[in-house]
């Protein structure tokens, strides 16, 4: 049974309105609430510790994963899942997690992803991290994301997370062989007394390997952010790594920018910019007829669509 | 009608110093006015005085006879004036689409597909590449503009600023351009001011309003500026403050 503020939580996380068509997995409070798997996609138990391996056989095109995490008790969750994307296959993953806290004691869910992209194969992963309820307990996400791209694989990575989360820590390490690539966007937003970290390692190891990060934030009241982008190129490959925050109020937004190249061939750039919304931004689009506040309202919503 | 009765701005930074200095104009509707005159002459800060983007210091704005000297800008976009910048921004995270879109919800009107596909093709801009691009670094100077251009034809205004139009817009579109305003000038019951420095729309001019060290120099006729051999020739300030320059 899911209760309406599980039903909400899905859909904050996973766009789900309703059980989802094709394979997924619910986790619900820590444990397996209901699963589906199709002919291509099957989905286990880990036998030792708590968590799923997802197997994706080789050559699966256009189908999708479901694997939300929902709580809605404070309690401390902790999973590790492993992702096997078979080679030529073409997938997408919808993972993320909805916190519903309206108790005084904190509520924390640590998922620890492992995907193995093999040769050929394209995944695009997408996490959303919600946070709701009124409790004065925090909600608390801490992932870890480990991706190893094989030969001319391509792993694309959406992790957003806009609302309610009072504490995360996000960890993502990627590695990538001959010709793979990487797309990363990052959207995050924290206000009150929120603290967001995220740290990304790609090791570009592959000859023409190439990856993009772009990661964009707004940091408002007494919120703290800190941003660790680190790219290492150690052959002929290409980086980029692009990262815009929009500070406000008191927040303090920290960007650590780490580039560094073990090839002649590697091509690195690195972008960081912190900066106050633009005046100039307001001043148009109060020329067109929208008050101060609402002006502020479209730039930010524009800025981390 | 659009009233401006003795208004000054002082710079931001320095009271003492005024960028606008003492400006009286009566602009008609269905009149189009041109302003021209030096770089750093005043004629943005008195388009944006009249916007309300930079507060007078003294003075006067009245809009249809109404005081609208302390109005805010939000107000003053309701009222119908509308302001196309010089140097549009840039936004990261806008499409074309959205910004046209509360471009026509500032007048009440269906930002629906057709209504924009047409506003673009005005500015001469294919709307199948453009309205679904982010406004921001990649867009070129001149794809801005349009943008920009299209932002003010998407309302219904009393008062229409542009500055500086057609900077940045290729010579082949010129012709486009001259034709947009000569089209808006026919249909609509607005006011047009048009600061430029170019002579194609200084020809569109019903009067050319000559602005110089913060003030109104001269208010002319383009046959008049354009017909006058030594106008653009002769160096040094065309204000008459500054030293005596002979009047067209
Ligand atoms: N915000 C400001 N603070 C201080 N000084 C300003 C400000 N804006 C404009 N000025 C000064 O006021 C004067 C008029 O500037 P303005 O931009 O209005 O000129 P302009 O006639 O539009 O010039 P251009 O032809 O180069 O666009 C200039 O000397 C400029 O440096
Ligand atoms: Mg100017």
């Amino acid at each position: 049974m899911l209760t309406n503020i599980d039903k909400k939580l899905l859909k904050e996380v996973a766009d789900l309105h309703e059980i989802p068509q094709g394979a997924y997995n619910i986790r619900k409070n820590g444990e397996k609430h209901s699963r589906n798997t199709t002919a291509n996609i099957d989905i286990v138990t880990k036998p030792d510790k708590p968590g799923i391996d997802i197997i994706i056989k080789p050559g699966t095109k256009n189908e999708s994963v479901h694997i939300p995490v929902i709580m809605s008790e404070s309690m401390e969750d902790m999973v590790y899942n492993t992702f096997e994307i078979g080679a030529d296959s073409d997938v997408t993953i919808v993972a993320g997690c909805g916190i519903h806290n309206s108790s005084s004691k904190d509520a924390g869910h640590d998922g620890i992803h492992e995907f193995f992209v093999r040769r050929g194969a394209k995944v695009k992963y997408i996490e959303k991290h919600y946070g709701d309820g009124d409790g004065t307990g925090k909600r608390i996400l801490n992932p870890t994301t480990v991706i190893e791209i094989e030969e001319d694989g391509i792993a694309e990575l959406e992790m957003v997370q806009i609302k309610g989360v009072d504490n995360t820590k996000r960890d993502t390490l990627v590695k990538l062989q001959k010709n793979a690539k990487l797309i990363v966007s990052e959207r995050l937003l924290t206000y009150q007394q929120q603290e967001a970290t995220s740290i990304i390692t790609v090791e570009l190891l592959g000859e023409d390997s190439t990856a993009q990060i772009i990661s964009r934030s707004v940091a408002q009241n007494d919120s703290k952010q800190v941003f660790h982008l680190n790219m290492r190129g150690h052959a002929e490959c290409r980086g980029h790594i692009q990262c815009d925050s929009i500070i406000m109020h008191n927040a303090v937004v920290s960007s650590i920018p780490e580039i560094t190249a073990l090839d002649e061939g590697a091509q690195l750039v690195h972008e960081a910019a912190i900066g106050k919304i633009a005046s100039e931004q307001l001043t148009k689009l109060m020329c067109m007829g929208l008050t101060e506040l609402e002006a502020e309202e479209t730039i930010l919503q524009g800025f981390l669509a | 009608m659009l009233e401006l009765k003795n208004i000054s701005v002082s710079a931001k930074d320095d009271d003492s110093i005024e960028i606008i200095n003492g400006v009286n104009l009566t602009l008609e509707e269905k009149k189009i006015y041109v302003i021209t005159g030096p770089n750093g002459g005043g004629k943005t800060s008195l388009a944006k005085a009249i916007m309300g983007i930079y507060p007078v210091s003294a003075g006067k704005i009245s809009l249809d006879g109404k005081d609208i000297t302390d109005k805010t800008i939000t107000e003053r976009a309701k009222l119908g004036i509308g302001y196309a910048f010089q140097a549009p921004p840039r936004f990261k995270g806008l499409m074309v689409r959205d910004i046209l879109s509360i471009a026509c919800n500032a007048s009440n009107k269906k930002a629906d597909e057709k209504t924009l596909f047409s506003l673009l093709a005005d500015v001469g801009l294919c709307a199948q590449d453009y309205i679904d691009r982010e406004l921001c670094a990649s867009f070129s100077g001149g794809e801005l503009k349009r943008v920009e251009i299209a932002t003010l034809l998407a309302r219904d205004l009393r008062v229409a600023l542009f500055d500086e139009p057609e900077a940045g817009i290729d010579l082949w579109s010129f012709q486009k351009l001259t034709d947009t305003f000569r089209a808006l000038h026919e249909k609509a019951n607005m006011t047009i001011v048009i600061i430029s420095h170019q002579e194609r729309i200084l020809r569109l001019a019903d009067e050319v309003i000559l602005i110089c060290g913060g003030r109104v120099s001269d208010i002319t006729t383009p046959e008049k500026i354009l017909g006058d051999v030594n106008f653009f020739d002769e160096p040094g300030c065309f204000c008459p403050n500054c030293f005596s320059r002979k009047k067209v």
